[in-house]
């Protein structure tokens, strides 16, 4: 699914904020990426969007292999992949269903077929209600179970998460983490970037912990903290 | 495309342009004011090109014929004289139709120079393909046997070509300024609206929209913005061009002149403001969201 080798990540102004990357991640796997502010967390999820480019190594996601990769195929790579903010990045001048629904509109799906399948998702986040109602109209729980809504509605082989429970109270975090888990537990892999020692603690799924730019622990049912 | 994906994009930035309102405002009104501008300008300049033109269209050689001349020998000379090069048309005027004209202008005092007393001379009039070519087919046209002589309004004329060209010169640069003025003031409010959604744009790009995905409701939007901004453009310039034609129309045809009928001028006119708002608004919101579409 997922395979990074010898990944470096060098910014313009020196930094070097990754290296020595190996891993793989399997089809329908659930992956914490946990690590302190600064450790590289982000960076790593950026480079798996394509939002960053690796300075050496190579990423391969399926079959787009970025080193390879035309720019003209990074939109269509982008639709294996569903992603989640922080900040949940919904467009403030769509409603709900819009905003979930131009996902589908970006992929020319027909017309006939975006309803259902819209409506199908809001369902699953618990939105149906809330249709029409704008981001700004909405509480931040409801704008990440809306922007999750947005990130699987075409049903992609992969959702990334970056910090999707960061500015969420405990219980509307675990909503989100449950619904999470709903979307993993229908064949989705999910890696999320996460500080929220809690839910990794309850929720026990592979942990990738990343410090000073290096992997430093690739652990199956990991917890939070490091148990060596 | 797909017909259903342009209607998709039509209805997106029709949606979005309503969406975005006291921005959309004021794009739209920054279009008005430029088109307000480039469309006076324009009716204005054209109108004042035609009449020059036309003035200059005024300007014709006179050639006098020596008086004595027999009918067969004059006969010669128009021929001689359609020869020359530039040469469009040649009319002959008689002494007394000459006479004619003046007495019917200046008063019956000029019939005392009727008949035989009758000063003036045969005239052939010439005009010529390119008004500016007179004065050669006038200097020409002097060195022909029987001609007296071949004037062209001398240094009267000269002046005029003069003028006329600087005219036309100083009219096609300023509309091209004006024009540029446009683009710029335009596409700058265009690029300040889409400076404020490159957020907006930068989730499309993450929910793999491609860049021409992307780039077509901003296009949409910048035609929109164009459109809309050159209504008012319109209506200011079509009443107001109609009101002129109806008073100042009268006294430019009493002196032989005349402005562009209102229509078909201003049905073109219209189709222009509305053609440059649409390209120049299409053209700046591509333009300023190259930057965001990079991958």
């Amino acid at each position: 699914m997922i395979q990074m080798k010898n990944v470096m990540m060098k910014y313009d102004n020196g930094v070097v904020a990754m290296k020595d990357l190996n891993l793989t991640v399997d089809p329908g796997e659930f992956v914490y990426v946990i690590g302190p502010s600064g450790a590289g967390k982000s960076t790593f999820i950026k480079m798996l969007y394509h939002e960053l480019t690796p300075s050496e190594g190579d990423i391969v996601i399926n079959n787009y292999d970025f080193k390879t990769m035309k720019p003209s195929e990074v939109p269509y790579m982008r639709r294996l992949i569903g992603i989640v903010f922080q900040d949940f990045k919904l467009l403030p001048r769509l409603t709900v269903y819009e905003n979930v629904a131009y996902a589908m509109q970006v992929i020319e799906t027909p017309d006939k077929d975006i309803r259902p399948r819209v409506l199908e998702v809001l369902k699953l986040v618990g939105l149906e209600q809330k249709l029409r109602r704008f981001p700004s109209e909405l509480s931040g729980g409801e704008q990440q179970r809306v922007s999750i809504a947005r990130a699987i509605v075409n049903k992609p082989q992969v959702v990334i998460a970056d910090e999707p429970t960061g500015n969420l109270d405990p219980e509307t975090a675990e909503g989100i983490m449950e619904i999470l888990e709903k979307v993993h537990a229908n064949g989705t892999t999910v890696i999320m970037a996460t500080h929220n020692q809690q839910m990794v603690d309850e929720h026990k799924h592979r942990v990738l912990e990343i410090a000073g730019g290096r992997l430093v622990r690739d652990e199956k049912e990991g917890s939070y903290d490091s148990e060596a | 495309m797909k017909p259903n994906v342009m209607k998709r994009h039509l209805k997106d930035s029709w949606k979005s342009l309503r969406r975005n309102g006291w921005m959309s405002v004021a794009a739209v009104s920054a279009v008005t004011v430029t088109l307000l501008l480039v469309g006076i300008f324009m009716a204005l300049l054209m109108n004042v090109s035609r009449i020059s033109t036309q003035v200059e269209n005024d300007v014709r050689v006179r050639v006098y014929v020596d008086r004595g001349t027999k009918k067969s020998q004059e006969a010669k000379l128009e021929k001689q004289i359609k020869a020359l090069p530039n040469v469009k048309t040649v009319k002959y005027r008689s002494a007394k139709t000459e006479l004619d004209t003046i007495v019917g202008s200046y008063g019956s005092q000029w019939k005392m120079f009727s008949g035989d007393k009758n000063p003036l001379n045969n005239v052939f009039l010439v005009d010529t393909k390119n008004p500016k070519a007179t004065i050669k087919v006038a200097k020409q046209a002097q060195k022909l046997k029987h001609v007296s002589e071949a004037s062209y309004g001398g240094s009267t004329a000269k002046k005029l070509f003069k003028t006329v060209d600087t005219i036309q010169r100083w009219g096609v640069g300023f509309t091209i300024l004006l024009l540029f003025v446009a683009v710029f003031l335009i596409s700058n409010t265009i690029r300040i609206t889409i400076l404020s959604r490159a957020d907006e744009i930068g989730v499309m790009r993450l929910v793999g929209a491609t860049n021409s995905y992307i780039r077509w409701p901003f296009l949409l939007e910048g035609a929109w913005t164009g459109l809309l901004g050159s209504l008012i453009p319109m209506l200011v310039v079509d009443i107001g061009y109609s009101l002129v034609y109806a008073n100042a129309g009268l006294t430019t045809a009493a002196n032989g002149y005349s402005l562009f009928p209102t229509m078909p001028f201003l049905f073109w006119l219209d189709v222009a403001l509305a053609a440059i708002g649409i390209i120049i608004g299409a053209l700046g919101s591509v333009v300023s969201m190259r930057r965001f579409l990079k991958i």
